[in-house]
């Protein structure tokens, strides 16, 4: 299919072109609409469609201020700090409980593998309502319902799964004779692990803990249930502001969170290219 | 393997411990480092997330207000026969006297009330016009008069039957009404029709779902077939188009499709460019079902491409080249050839998209307007709204039985082991 031959009948041709026209239509639906809103956050009005002026390209279309308005409304700052005091302490929780796990499971002998697997990845597994209900009842049980250390808590629990399946993936490629020959050398294993071990396993580890990130950035069923106000984040701000008072800021929020992703694809796609030549593939 | 040297002595390691047990120690000290390793990750799991669960399951039977708050006259009343078509005598009264003076006094009695309302309506009412009675009523009785002048439903064969039926501090009761099931007169029944919303809601999820998986599959198969057959090069950088929508953030994309689709949105102001429909005549593709499927296909479609596009990868393309040089048309190539082989595929991304669209909040909140809402939004606003945490948790229950056993078919088709990002 990559390559039409030259012996092709009149039929093959016609299908091989109207192939490639469905298959750019479905790329079509699958990235219009987030290239859509990237122009739509800079029209000058407060609506959610091309104005005139815009699909003239006359400068007056266009404007920053919705861009302003995130930057300057207190309710928008107070979510972007929130987001950024959540995410990163869950993702070091998720991280580092995660590579320890993922190194003991890819032991050669460990006991009850699977049950104890199956309980470490449920979190991705279970619908969020139903993590968000069971937390919710829980955590107000004990008293952490609506404390910025609960929220962070049930994030880090969502994140580790997504830490050991690529942490487990990248192990998996390790030689662990490698552990044997620096302990026989006299290293004790701390002293393997961040030497030996861990240069090798990072690009799991760093993949792992984006995975653990975007998941506490984007989050926003269970920061729902779980927090109060005062753990208002990102995600959270937009869904009020769809549900309610639709405001196009949401567009330049949007936009700016289209930017963010973009950078962290770029940053696992090296790191995916530097792992597969370490292991000697070719990169694509 | 033997321990045993030839002329019978046992094999030991240098220091003079046998084999045997210096290895089976060596076995025991490696399983112990590994689960040393894993136990930190297992404790916190289990209590982050696998306790709320296992809280939500015991919630959805827990019953426990009724005896707490009436104590008395739940002993009282295990006496009474609701089939003698009577309200119980003088006795169970005097017990839920005394009750009711207790739990008047430390407010008990509201809760209570508002909980047997989800049974049966009225009781809310009842319970809170009795409690404020309840100071004026004589210390010395008759007490069954005073409740009833009180309040007439003292009276009713059906109130004391909730009473009686909610006395245990267990129930079923919360799962009877997520099946649209109560306990009638003469045993389970089925609601009347207009109050069977929970099945109809379920049966609603899993129409969607198979919608949306099935929109998934056709438009992420030709992809995930071009994708591998294309060399790695052009391939990899078509993967970002599918990678980059899997990376967005799940509010984006939902607002995107919010800007897209709305009756003064883009591609109803397109079509009415192109003159294809009128002014008058918007189409009105969000708040509703439509609006549901066409943002989850969107937002579901990588999951089915990965997968697909994993299995594809593996099907040698010699296969195909050799059903044609057989004989076979491209079509029969394809299909007994192809098809078969990227079943698995099939399988594994129809499974997961299932799963995750069965459990989805968020976009059918957003972009579903009333009809196209699915079980999680009830049980949403059971927790948030209503305030009925057990009929919640139920619902809750019920929703995760469905995705363990998905979860489990999804084992056995790709195997937990070999889930793959990105």
């Amino acid at each position: 299919m990559s390559a039409l031959p030259p012996y092709a009948s009149p039929l093959q041709r016609t299908w091989f072109y109207t192939f490639r026209i469905i298959c750019g239509l479905i790329f079509f639906f699958l990235i219009f609409p987030i290239l859509v809103i990237l122009p739509l956050s800079f029209n000058a009005q407060d609506f959610f469609t091309f104005t005139k002026e815009m699909l003239s390209f006359s400068p007056e279309g266009y404007s920053f201020k919705h861009y302003n308005d995130f930057f300057t409304n207190p309710d928008w700052q107070q979510a972007l700090t929130n987001s950024f005091l959540i995410a990163p302490i869950a993702t070091i929780l998720a991280t580092a409980f995660g590579t320890l796990a993922a190194i003991g499971l890819s032991q050669s002998h460990v006991p009850y593998k699977s049950a104890i697997m199956a309980v470490l990845i449920s979190p991705m597994i279970v619908p969020l309502i139903i993590s968000a209900a069971g937390m919710y009842f829980f955590y107000s049980r004990i008293g952490l319902q609506g404390t910025y250390f609960g929220v962070v808590l049930a994030h880090a629990a969502l994140g580790t799964p997504f830490v050991i399946i690529t942490v487990t993936a990248t192990l998996v490629g390790f030689d662990r004779s490698l552990v044997r020959a620096s302990a026989s050398l006299g290293a004790d294993p701390v002293t393997t692990f961040f030497k030996v071990q861990m240069p090798l396993i990072i690009p799991g580890v760093v993949s792992g803990a984006l995975f653990a990130f975007i998941t506490s950035f984007d989050e926003v069923v269970v920061v729902l249930f779980l927090g109060s106000a005062g753990q208002k984040t990102l995600p959270w701000q937009m869904f009020t502001g769809l549900r309610e008072q639709i405001s196009p800021t949401i567009l330049a929020v949007a936009s700016l969170m289209v930017a963010i992703s973009i950078a962290l694809l770029t940053v696992l796609e090296l790191l995916r290219r530097r792992s597969e030549r370490l292991r000697g593939l070719t990169p694509g | 393997m033997s321990d045993t040297t030839q002329d019978g002595q046992v094999l030991t390691t240098q220091d003079g411990k046998p084999l045997k047990a210096a290895l089976a120690k060596a076995l025991r000290r490696e399983k112990l480092r590994a689960l040393m390793l894993i136990a930190p990750l297992l404790i916190f799991v289990l209590i982050t997330f696998v306790a709320p669960i296992v809280d939500m399951l015991f919630r959805s039977v827990e019953n426990g207000i009724v005896s707490e708050t009436l104590p008395e006259t739940v002993v009282a009343l295990r006496e009474w026969d609701p089939a003698s078509g009577e309200a119980p005598d003088e006795a169970v009264f005097v017990a839920l006297y005394n009750d009711m003076v207790i739990a008047v006094a430390e407010k008990t009695h509201t809760r209570l009330g508002s909980r047997l309302n989800y049974e049966q309506s009225g009781i809310s009412s009842l319970f809170r016009k009795t409690g404020r009675r309840i100071k004026r009523m004589d210390e010395g009785g008759p007490f069954k008069d005073q409740f009833l002048s009180a309040d007439k439903k003292w009276g009713d064969v059906a109130t004391w039957q909730v009473l009686q039926q909610f006395s245990p501090s267990y129930t079923d009761g919360y799962f009877l009404n997520a099946f649209d099931a109560k306990r009638g007169a003469e045993g389970i029944e089925l609601k009347p029709a207009d109050e069977r919303i929970y099945m109809f809601l379920f049966g609603r999820t899993l129409f969607l779902s198979i919608v949306i998986t099935v929109s998934c599959l056709l438009l992420g198969y030709p992809i995930a077939f071009l994708l591998a057959a294309l060399p790695l090069r052009t391939s990899n950088l078509l993967m970002i188009l599918v990678l980059l929508p899997f990376w967005t953030s799940l509010l984006v994309r939902t607002s995107a499709w919010k800007v897209l689709l709305q009756q003064q949105g883009v591609i109803n102001d397109f079509l009415v460019w192109a003159n294809i429909i009128s002014d008058s005549g918007r189409l009105v593709m969000i708040n509703n079902q439509t609006g549901t499927i066409i943002a989850m296909t969107h937002i579901l479609l990588p999951f089915m491409i990965l997968p697909l596009y994993s299995v594809m990868k593996t099907i040698s393309p010699t296969y195909v080249r050799a059903a044609k040089s057989l004989g076979a048309n491209d079509w029969t190539a394809f299909w007994r050839v192809y098809f078969p082989q990227s079943v698995p595929g099939i399988g594994a991304g129809a499974v997961l998209v299932f799963i995750l669209s069965i459990g989805y909040y968020i976009t059918p909140e957003l972009v579903g307007g009333t009809s196209g809402i699915f079980i999680s939004n009830r049980i949403a606003y059971h927790i948030s709204s209503s305030l009925n945490w057990g009929l919640a948790a139920s619902l809750g229950t019920l929703l995760l039985v469905a995705v363990l056993v998905l979860f489990v078919v999804y084992d056995k088709i790709v195997g937990i082991d070999n889930v793959k990002l990105g």
